[in-house]
C-alpha cells in the first residue's frame, strides 16, 4: 500500500463532502412535501432519468446555455467544470490501467503522478499522459479567463460580475489554487524523472534545469492537496455549494417539482443552486438603464442563503422576468421573489457555523391575523348574463382609447357580451401580491369570481395582461381566459371579424406579464401581421424589454422609470416604425411620454382596420351615434 | 388667553402639539417623493377605490402630513395599489409606495404598543 502524509487533507477534504451531500440530500427530500416527493420517487425511477442525466452532462458539465449566450463566458464554465471532471474520470482510468492494482481509493488517481514518477515514457503511456497534459492545459485556459474576468469583467461580454463575501473569495483562491500547484507538483516530478508530457514534461525539464525538481515537488504535492481539502470543506458554505445542489435539482426539476407560491424544499434547493454567475446582473434592466446593480436575483438569493436584511432588494425589482428566462441553471427567480415578498420584513439573522452547514427547515409563512376585511364597503355588482364578457381593468379605464376600441371590434364583430367593468371595476388583485399582500388580493379575487361566476359567462376577455396573468394562475373560474389579442386573433379566424390592410410599419413589444410571464407571443404577432407590416426589432419574444412603468417595482423613482421606458423604446424603434404597438395598456401609457413614435395598443389598430359598412349619414346622425363605434385611431 | 369675540369651529382646528407627525417622517425617510406632493387630487380623480367609497389619497396624505393618524389608520387599507394614481400623478409621486410605507407604518406602530 503507497501511502504518504500529504493526502490527508485532500482525504478528509474529499470524504467529508461526499457525506455533506448525502445528508443534505436527505434533508431536502425530508422536506418536500408528500406529493412532491411521490413526483421526485416516479421521476427518479422513471422516464426522466435518462432526461435528468442528459441535462447534467448538457448545463452542468458543458453548460450549453451559456456557450449559447455567451462563448467566451461559457468556455472559462465549461473548461473548468467539463476538463476537471474529464481529467478525473482519465485519471480514475489511468491509476486503473497502469497502477499496480485496480479499483484503487480516489487520491491514487488523484496523486497519480506522485506514486508513479517513471510512468508516462513510451507507447500507450505516453499517449495517456498526453491527454492528462492536454485536460490539464484545457482548465488553465479557463483559469486564466476567469482570474481576467475577476480584473476585468468586459473581456468575457459581461458588463458586471458579482461582488463576493469573504469566504467565498477563500473558497476562490482555494479553487484557483488547485490547479496551477497540480502543474508544478507534477512538473516537478516529470522534471526529477525525465517524463511527462507537452506541458509538464518541457516545464519540469525546464525547471530542473536551474532547480532541485526532486525536493521542490513534494511542497507543492502538499500544497495541491491543501488547496483540495480547503475548497472540498469550505463549499458548503459558499456559493461553490450550486455543484452538488444543482444535480439534485435536475432530477427535482426534471420529475415535474415547480416552485408554486410556496416557500419549500424546491424553492431552498434553487436558492442553492445559484452560482453567482452574474447573468442576472447582465439581463437586468435596472442595470443597464438606471446603474442599479445591488438587487439583481444574484444578490437576491446570496441575501436569503446567508440570512441579511432583503427587504430593499426583494421589493427593487420590475418582476419583468429577463434573468428567469437567461439564468443557465433555470431557477424561478421571479416566483421565488414573489414568495419573498409574501414574507414580509425580515430581520437579519446571525447564524452559527453548524446551523450554516444544516440550515433549518425553511420556516412556512403563515397569513397574518389581522381580523378585519379591508375591502367590505364594495357593493354587489349585478353583471347580467352573458357567455362573453369583457373586463376592462384599471389600466384601461385609464387609456379609454383601448376601451373604446375594444367596445367597437367587440360591436363589429357582431358577439354577444357584456362589460362587467364598464362603470369602473375592481381591481384583479395581482397589483396587490406584486406587493406581497395576499390576504388583501384574495378579497379582491373572490369579489371578482362571484362577479364573473353570476355572469355564468364561458369566456372572459381582458385587456389588461396584469389581469390576464392572476386570471389565469390566482382565480379558480371555470371559464376560459382570453387577452384581447388572443379573442381577436380568434374573431379573425372564424371571420367574424372584417378588416382592412393598414399601410403602416409596426414594431410590436411584447409586454412582460403577457409574453413571459403568460407565454401568449404569437397571437398578438399574427394580428398586426394580418392589418399591418411588422417589424422585427432587438427584443422580440423572450428577449422582450419592460416598459418600465412595472407595479412589480415599488422603490425606483418616476426619473428611473422613465429613463428604462427611453432606452427601451429607442431600442425598439431602431428602425422607424409608424407605430410602436403594445398589447397592454400599462405600457402604451408609459411609453406614450418616452418617445417620439406614435404609441398604440393592438386594439386601437385593428378597430381603426375594421371595414365600415359606409352608412349613408346625415348631419343630425352623428349626433345620436355612440362615441366609440365612430371614433377612428387618429383622434384617440 | 384673549378674547378675540370669535372662535373657530373645532374640527377646523389643526393641534400641531397633539399631533403625531411619526408616520409622515416614516415615509417622507423611505420615500422622498411624499414630500413634492401639491394635493393636485388626481389621485382621488383616478382612484379604482374611490369609485366605490369616499376614500380619498389626496386627503389622506394631508392628514398623514398634519399628523391626524387617527383618521388614516383604517381608512389607508382600503387602496388596492392598482397603480392609476401613480400614472396620472403630475409630480411623479410613487403612491403606491407611499400607501404601503403608511401601512407598514401603522402595523409597526402597534407591534411596539404591544
Amino acid at each position: 500500500m503507497q501511502f504518504d502524509p500529504f493526502i490527508i487533507p485532500f482525504e478528509i477534504g474529499l470524504y467529508s463532502i461526499v457525506i455533506y451531500a448525502v445528508v443534505r440530500s436527505v434533508m431536502w427530500f425530508r422536506d418536500l412535501s408528500k406529493q412532491d416527493k411521490l413526483r421526485l420517487q416516479r421521476g427518479f425511477f422513471g422516464r426522466s432519468f435518462g432526461r435528468s442525466i442528459r441535462e447534467i452532462f448538457m448545463e452542468s458539465l458543458i453548460h450549453r446555455k451559456i456557450l449559447k449566450a455567451n462563448p467566451r463566458l461559457g468556455y472559462m464554465h465549461m473548461s473548468l467544470a467539463f476538463g476537471w471532471f474529464l481529467l478525473i474520470l482519465f485519471g480514475t482510468l489511468e491509476a486503473d490501467i497502469f497502477g499496480s492494482s485496480h479499483l484503487n481509493p480516489p487520491y491514487k488517481a488523484i496523486f497519480f503522478k506522485f506514486f508513479n514518477p517513471d510512468h508516462g515514457r513510451t507507447g500507450f503511456e505516453a499517449v495517456w499522459s498526453f491527454i492528462m497534459d492536454f485536460l490539464l492545459a484545457f482548465i488553465l485556459s479557463g483559469l486564466i479567463l476567469a482570474i481576467i474576468k475577476r480584473v476585468s469583467s468586459r473581456v468575457v461580454g459581461m458588463r458586471k460580475t458579482t461582488k463576493l463575501k469573504p469566504l467565498d473569495k477563500v473558497a476562490l483562491i482555494s479553487l484557483w489554487t488547485i490547479f496551477p500547484s497540480r502543474l508544478l507538483a507534477e512538473s516537478f516530478t516529470s522534471g526529477a524523472y525525465g517524463t511527462g508530457s507537452f506541458l509538464t514534461g518541457s516545464l519540469g525539464s525546464w525547471l530542473a534545469s536551474f532547480l532541485p525538481a526532486n525536493e521542490m515537488a513534494y511542497p507543492f504535492w502538499w500544497l495541491y492537496s491543501l488547496s483540495l481539502g480547503t475548497f472540498f470543506v469550505l463549499l458548503p458554505l459558499t456559493r461553490y455549494m450550486h455543484i452538488p445542489t444543482e444535480l439534485f435539482l435536475i432530477f427535482a426539476r426534471n420529475s415535474g417539482i415547480t416552485t408554486g407560491d410556496k416557500a419549500g424544499a424546491f424553492t431552498e434547493m434553487q436558492i442553492y443552486s445559484c452560482s453567482s454567475c452574474g447573468i442576472c446582473i447582465d439581463a437586468c434592466q435596472l442595470n443597464f438603464s438606471t446603474g442599479i446593480t445591488n438587487i439583481q436575483s444574484a444578490y437576491l438569493l446570496k441575501g436569503i442563503r446567508n440570512g441579511d436584511n432583503i427587504n430593499d432588494i426583494s421589493f427593487n425589482c420590475l418582476m419583468c422576468g429577463r434573468c428567469d428566462q437567461k439564468c443557465p441553471v433555470g431557477i424561478e427567480l421571479t416566483p421565488i421573489r414573489m414568495i419573498r415578498r409574501r414574507a414580509g420584513e425580515t430581520h437579519p439573522v446571525e447564524k452559527k457555523l453548524l446551523e450554516r452547514y444544516f440550515p433549518d427547515k425553511p420556516a412556512v409563512q403563515l397569513p397574518k391575523a389581522n381580523g378585519k376585511p379591508s375591502y367590505n364597503f364594495l357593493p354587489a355588482i349585478e353583471p347580467g348574463q352573458a357567455d362573453v364578457v369583457y373586463f376592462a381593468g384599471c389600466m384601461t379605464h385609464l387609456t379609454p382609447s383601448i376601451r373604446n376600441a375594444m367596445i367597437s371590434i367587440l360591436d363589429a364583430s357582431g358577439v354577444k357580451y357584456k362589460f362587467i367593468d364598464e362603470n369602473g371595476g375592481v381591481c384583479c388583485g395581482r397589483p396587490l401580491m406584486l406587493a406581497g399582500q395576499d390576504k388583501e388580493a384574495r378579497e379582491l379575487i373572490n369579489f371578482n369570481s362571484q362577479l364573473i361566476l353570476r355572469s355564468g359567462a364561458s369566456t372572459l376577455v381582458t385587456s389588461c395582461p396584469i389581469c390576464y396573468k392572476v386570471f389565469r394562475e390566482s382565480y379558480y373560474l371555470n371559464v376560459e381566459v382570453l387577452h384581447h389579442s388572443q379573442f381577436i386573433r380568434n374573431l379573425i379566424d372564424d371571420g367574424s371579424l372584417k378588416l382592412n390592410f393598414l399601410r403602416k410599419k409596426v414594431a410590436y413589444h411584447t409586454p412582460c406579464d403577457l409574453g413571459r410571464g403568460s407565454g401568449v407571443y404569437d397571437e398578438p404577432k399574427d394580428v398586426l401581421r394580418y392589418v399591418s407590416r411588422l417589424q422585427a426589432t432587438d427584443a422580440d419574444d423572450e428577449n422582450s424589454l419592460c416598459c418600465g412603468g412595472s407595479l412589480g417595482n415599488m422603490k425606483i423613482s418616476y426619473h428611473q422609470k422613465h429613463k428604462i421606458a427611453t432606452d427601451a423604446a429607442a431600442i425598439l424603434t431602431k428602425d422607424n416604425p409608424d407605430i410602436l404597438a403594445t398589447a397592454c395598456p400599462l405600457c402604451k401609457k408609459t411609453f406614450a411620454s418616452a418617445t417620439k413614435t406614435k404609441v398604440a395598443d393592438i386594439a386601437e389598430i385593428v378597430a381603426e382596420a375594421i371595414v365600415q359598412p359606409n352608412p349613408v349619414r346625415n348631419v343630425a346622425d352623428t349626433q345620436s351615434t355612440p362615441l366609440h363605434s365612430q371614433m377612428p385611431l387618429s383622434t384617440v | 388667553m384673549e378674547k378675540f369675540g370669535f372662535s373657530i369651529l373645532k374640527e377646523r382646528h389643526i393641534d400641531y402639539d397633539a399631533n403625531d407627525k411619526s408616520i409622515a417622517e416614516y415615509i417622507s425617510e423611505r420615500e422622498p417623493s411624499f414630500r413634492i406632493c401639491i394635493e393636485c387630487g388626481c389621485c382621488t380623480a383616478t382612484c379604482t377605490t374611490g369609485n366605490f367609497t369616499s376614500f380619498s389619497l389626496r386627503e389622506l396624505q394631508i392628514l398623514i402630513k398634519r399628523g391626524e393618524n387617527d383618521k388614516v389608520r383604517d381608512n389607508i387599507k382600503k387602496c388596492m395599489l392598482c397603480g392609476k394614481c401613480t400614472l396620472v400623478c403630475p409630480r411623479g409621486v410613487n403612491t403606491r409606495n407611499v400607501v404601503t410605507l403608511a401601512r407598514e407604518a401603522f402595523e409597526n406602530e402597534i407591534e411596539n404598543a404591544v
